[in-house]
């Protein structure tokens, strides 16, 4: 897990991360309600003013677009064919509908919109910054403390498991569709589950023994000033404006 | 801090796992002086990681008394309080370093402690300073190397100051340099110490006691001892070993 994103330095970057979760979770959700195609370009565009401020380079911007690309693509070769509705376009068998374009474009147009939301505001924050502001915004402890463990092992678990693989593997197991290959996988899928386990009750040791009592204390302090609520109070009042604009127009 | 008692002391302890027939420590009696520096060498399974875990309360004994730091440990509040006091350093590093980053990580104690962050960062970039690691401090530490893991975890164990350290199998497929900087900075700690290790080299280096452990028993030094002596025979020059 890269947190590219978040090495950079801008006035985002600096902003309070608490400040910056409810945007993000405000001008998401404003984003999902809106229907109208240039309500939703006004909300590209203010997602794309919200990165800029990031100063991310276009170039990381794109790349984390990439996993949702394929997703979409995937959406664009379906759906306008099987949505029925007025014919747009007459393909010999196949027949573009009017609403299954206009959806597609919808849902690309929100998922972008909401990504760039969350890469300027929430990925400009480290996991562990995060975790903090989740703490500060009186989200439960114990699912703070599962995010924050997630992130630091899921690289040590995947590791664990690529080591069981090669053993395997060295041991001249070929996956194919066969039984063996199946209750080869359950085997290292239980032996994951074990392990993490045994792991989980290590750490936690070890955390006991520097005098962990449940609470997360963390070194990054950032102090909301006026700024950051005028910040704050803009741009959701400018999303929420969106979605009242659409509503009394529609 | 000095202490004019003994740092531990171990009266009759044992322990048995859940479902194990013979106990992982039988009997074992221990007095652990404030100017020990001690080795324990010993066969895997002889009940060493479970000594160490016991002092620091994570396997209650099923019988006898522990007193650390002068304190009798009977309930698990007694424990909290003496573990930000004694320094376990673990078999496996990547079980202590749970945090994002380096300085996170060895900011963790302190700032349980109650330090605040500002204190806490100073005090951390002194010791990974002391231990020659700064550089490393905004590194993730997952992505670090087996020994800078290493350092990195007695890094933030010793940043909570401990007035004494108990370290299991410190290195542990560690290369020589990483050793040399470890021997280095066990020699410059003026608090007692218990050393787990495998490797005569290291245990001769940083201990003056050396016990073994036998099917959950303590030999004493009486009863072992790590010795050297000059000897010769014919392909002496080439790299051996004698069994």
């Amino acid at each position: 897990m890269d947190e590219t994103l978040a090495q950079y330095d801008s006035w985002m970057h600096r902003m309070d991360p608490g400040v910056r979760v409810i945007t993000a979770v405000i001008v998401s959700f404003c984003a999902a309600l809106c229907h109208d195609v240039k309500i939703l370009g006004v909300h590209l565009i203010l997602a794309l003013l919200l990165v800029g401020m990031a100063k991310l380079p276009p170039r990381a911007v794109l790349k984390r677009l990439k996993p949702l690309f394929w997703f979409l693509v995937m959406i664009w070769v379906l759906m306008p064919f099987t949505y029925e509705g007025e014919p747009l376009v007459v393909m010999g068998p196949l027949t573009l509908t009017r609403p299954g374009v206009m959806l597609c474009v919808n849902i690309t147009l929100k998922s972008v919109i909401i990504l760039f939301y969350f890469m300027a505001l929430v990925a400009t924050m480290t996991v562990a910054t995060l975790g903090q502001s989740l703490h500060t915004l009186h989200v439960p402890d114990k699912m703070v403390f599962l995010l924050l463990m997630t992130y630091r092992y899921i690289a040590v678990i995947q590791a664990e498991y690529h080591r069981l693989l090669r053993a395997a593997k060295f041991r001249g197991f070929v996956p194919g569709t066969n039984i063996h290959s199946y209750r080869t996988y359950a085997y290292l899928a239980g032996m994951l589950f074990v392990r993490a386990s045994r792991r989980a009750s290590r750490v936690y040791d070890a955390m006991r023994c520097r005098g962990f009592n449940g609470k997360f204390h963390t070194l990054d302090t950032f102090s909301p000033g006026v700024v950051n609520h005028l910040f704050l109070t803009l741009v959701s009042m400018t999303a929420l404006g969106l979605v009242v604009t659409e509503t009394l127009l529609m | 801090m000095t202490h004019d008692f003994p740092v531990i002391q171990l009266k009759n302890v044992s322990f048995t796992w859940p479902g194990a027939v013979e106990p992982t420590l039988d009997d074992v009696s221990l007095s652990v002086e404030n100017t020990d520096r001690i080795g324990i060498m010993a066969p895997n399974g002889s009940g060493k990681t479970t000594l160490f875990h016991t002092i620091m309360g994570l396997c209650i004994p099923d019988a006898g008394t522990i007193e650390v730091l002068g304190k009798p440990m009977k309930t698990e509040k007694d424990f909290e309080q003496i573990r930000s006091r004694v320094g376990l350093l673990f078999q496996d590093a990547d079980d202590q370093l749970f945090s994002p980053t380096v300085i996170d990580d060895v900011c963790f104690g302190p700032l349980n402690l109650g330090f605040s962050p500002k204190d806490a960062l100073e005090q951390a970039r002194d010791i990974l300073d002391g231990l020659g690691i700064l550089a490393l401090e905004n590194c993730i530490t997952h992505k670090l190397s087996g020994g800078q893991k290493r350092l990195v975890a007695l890094a933030a164990v010793m940043a909570m100051k401990p007035e004494l350290l108990l370290l299991d199998e410190p290195t542990a497929g560690l290369d020589a340099g990483v050793k040399t900087t470890l021997v280095d900075s066990l020699l410059s700690l003026n608090i007692p110490y218990i050393v787990i290790s495998h490797e005569f080299d290291f245990i001769f280096a940083v201990t003056h006691r050396i016990f073994s452990m036998e099917k959950g028993r303590i030999l004493k030094d009486d009863e072992v001892h790590i010795h050297r002596h000059e000897h010769m025979h014919k392909l002496g020059k080439f790299p051996h070993k004698h069994v």
